[in-house]
């Protein structure tokens, strides 16, 4: 066990490596020249030479690579052109919001699509199941943003019942925080929410055709106790596994999601940073994404002994 | 208890005699066949196929379609409502909607497509190169790995900051962040069939590899590969949109059905139309090459059906 932990996390260190080259090489051939820019419109070329020195940008490219990544292990991930501020600060100010976005989406994507697919299996072949599995392909289907303003105009600005756009801190209060992110964790959610009911659905039908399901009928288990403790238990580990992976559509779709709803966070900070052609905020912003995707995905694959104790390493 | 078990001694000529025929109760069989039979029988393939065809079809024939410029701007003529006139209404530079709307399905539909074939043939080298060539592989994949694990839409975004936008490199931008999943797909299949009896057995009649990959390999890569590029075209339309609509894909010179959703965006709360429309042409185009991709897989793929 301790050994696989240890290859588990060895495993990640390339994976990490080649993102991070990937990213580096962004700002590499990014154009522009950013001593350029930094030593503003008055300089001689002399000035921009000296700046070009002092930042090390004359430098060969393996040298200024090492040199980054040592700065980003220590947290540095440079400076923006556009604000002049670290990046590592401008995400600091934004990461709340998307990080609520997320977590208010993961919960109630996974509360809804997971007894979706239960359900659909369990009523395989009826019209139930004919509508999950619809639902499904039209959740794959409607992009996010669109699914945003259909959500946004029935039920912000036709019944009013939710707001239209925005954010509100958490210290502000529970009700409003979470007023603000249900129209925007539902849009997110509903590609989600397609893919875990589908992988769900997959899963338990498998599950369902097993010995102990028969088992469990013949001994009087109730409905209920067998899809959910008997079966679902058993099917737990491709849905945890999709759930890891499918983080990686919530956070393309927060970008969207973000702008559609006005909510201040990474998001928007990111497209702000694609406008404005700002590369260091850009490169931070991917870098961080990524390395919580790989995270995520790590942390995942080490709790499968947790759903499953019969995998053993 | 003996008396009412029959022994086989008890087994009489009236008890062996041949049973009445069995009265029809099932009517024959009707078995359609041609192209009606087989979109009969694959529901899916025929309403995405017709739709998508009939996509194209206005894609090509935009310019008859009853549209006018798409670019034209008519000041005096701002946000109409949906008229008889203006089918989709105006615009807030006075544009005609539905023309816009119309010709947006070319760029919907040539990213799709030029995407879903880029990185079919790109994911296809590249799988079969991993697949037979060992020490290559492991490199190929911790770099897939690495791509993998940033997520798409932020790697074509990252991708599209570097360059201007234009319809070229929106599809490079999408087909790079698309290239690792069919290479792990091709990989996948290129690892099971090499394990087959029939390569094993061309391998010992002495078959050159390139003929092996060309006769045994390559044939039973398209199926799956067909299933998976509807997918890529489906996704690719998504994110074309999206990149679009945030400002880093299609220029804004060219009407795309991201571009007019972003423009429209502003007014979308007073004039939701502008927004509407090409948000229901998307979504139904998306979910067309959806149910051909679900269709494709049930017919091609029987296996990976039951499973998903």
């Amino acid at each position: 066990m301790f050994a696989y932990v240890v290859r588990r996390v060895l495993a990640t260190i390339p994976v990490m490596a080649i993102v991070a080259l990937f990213v580096f090489s962004l700002l590499y051939i990014a154009p522009g020249d950013p001593a350029a820019v930094i030593a503003g419109d008055q300089a001689t070329p002399d000035d921009v030479e000296r700046i070009r020195q002092s930042l090390g940008l004359d430098r060969p490219y393996l040298v200024r690579f090492g040199s980054w990544v040592w700065d980003i292990l220590r947290g540095d991930l440079g400076v923006s052109i556009f604000t002049n501020l670290p990046v590592a600060t401008m995400i600091k100010q934004r990461i709340e919001p998307t990080l609520s976005l997320m977590i208010v989406t993961l919960c109630l994507a996974v509360s809804i699509a997971v007894p979706m697919g239960v359900v659909a299996a369990w009523k395989v072949g009826t019209w139930i199941d004919r509508m999950v599995m619809g639902f499904a392909v039209l959740g794959f289907s409607v992009p996010v943003f669109v699914v945003g303003y259909l959500l946004a105009y029935v039920f912000a600005l036709e019944l009013d019942w939710l707001p239209v756009q925005g954010y509100t801190a958490f210290s502000q209060g529970f009700v409003p925080w979470i007023e603000n992110l249900i129209l925007p964790a539902v849009a997110l959610g509903s590609v989600y929410i397609a893919l875990i009911a589908r992988i769900t659905r997959a899963t338990m039908l498998e599950v369902l055709q097993q010995d102990y399901i028969r088992t469990a009928r013949a001994k009087g288990a109730n409905q209920v106790s067998i899809l959910f403790l008997h079966a679902l238990k058993n099917a737990a580990v491709p849905i945890v596994t999709v759930i890891g992976i499918g983080i990686a559509l919530l956070i393309g779709g927060a970008v969207v999601t973000e702008s559609v709803f006005a909510i201040p966070g990474l998001g928007r900070l990111t497209v702000d940073a694609i406008l404005r052609r700002d590369y260091p905020v850009i490169q931070g912003v991917v870098l961080l994404f990524s390395f919580v995707y790989v995270l995520v995905n790590l942390v995942i694959d080490l709790l499968y002994t947790l759903f499953d104790p019969r995998i053993r390493y | 208890m003996s008396a009412s078990v029959l022994s086989p001694g008890d087994v009489s000529a009236a008890t062996v005699k041949a049973a009445a025929p069995l009265p029809d109760i099932m009517p024959p069989v009707k078995v359609r066949k041609g192209l009606w039979g087989f979109m009969y029988r694959n529901p899916s393939i025929a309403i995405g196929g017709t739709i998508v065809l009939l996509m194209i079809l206005m894609a090509i024939f935009a310019p008859l379609l009853w549209t006018v410029d798409p670019t034209a701007l008519a000041p005096a003529r701002r946000t109409r409502e949906p008229s008889a006139q203006y089918w989709f209404g105006t615009d807030m530079l006075g544009r005609d909607v539905y023309s816009r709307v119309v010709y947006g399905a070319r760029v919907s539909l040539i990213v799709g497509f030029a995407v879903a074939f880029c990185a079919s043939v790109a994911g296809l080298t590249i799988g079969l190169i991993s697949g037979f060539v060992r020490w290559a592989d492991g490199i190929i994949m911790r770099v897939m790995d690495g791509l993998m694990s940033i997520p798409s839409i932020l790697l074509a975004i990252a991708l599209m900051a570097l360059t201007r936008g234009s319809v070229g490199n929106v599809i490079l931008a999408i087909t790079v962040a698309e290239i690792p999943r069919v290479s792990r797909l091709v990989r996948g299949v290129v690892l099971s069939l090499r394990e087959q009896p029939y390569v094993d057995a061309a391998v010992s009649c002495g078959t050159r590899t390139p003929v092996i990959i060309w006769r045994h390999i390559l044939p039973n890569t398209i199926a799956p590969m067909t299933v998976q590029a509807t997918y890529v075209c489906a996704s690719a339309m998504i994110v074309e949109s999206i990149l679009s609509f945030i400002g880093a894909g299609t220029p804004p010179i060219i009407p795309s059905w991201g571009n007019i959703m972003a423009e429209g965006r502003a007014l979308w709360q007073v004039k939701p139309y502008i927004v509407f429309f090409p948000a229901v042409f998307l979504s139904i185009t998306v979910l067309a090459v959806n149910l051909l991709g679900d269709g494709l897989r049930d017919a091609l793929d029987p296996r990976m059906a039951k499973r998903l």
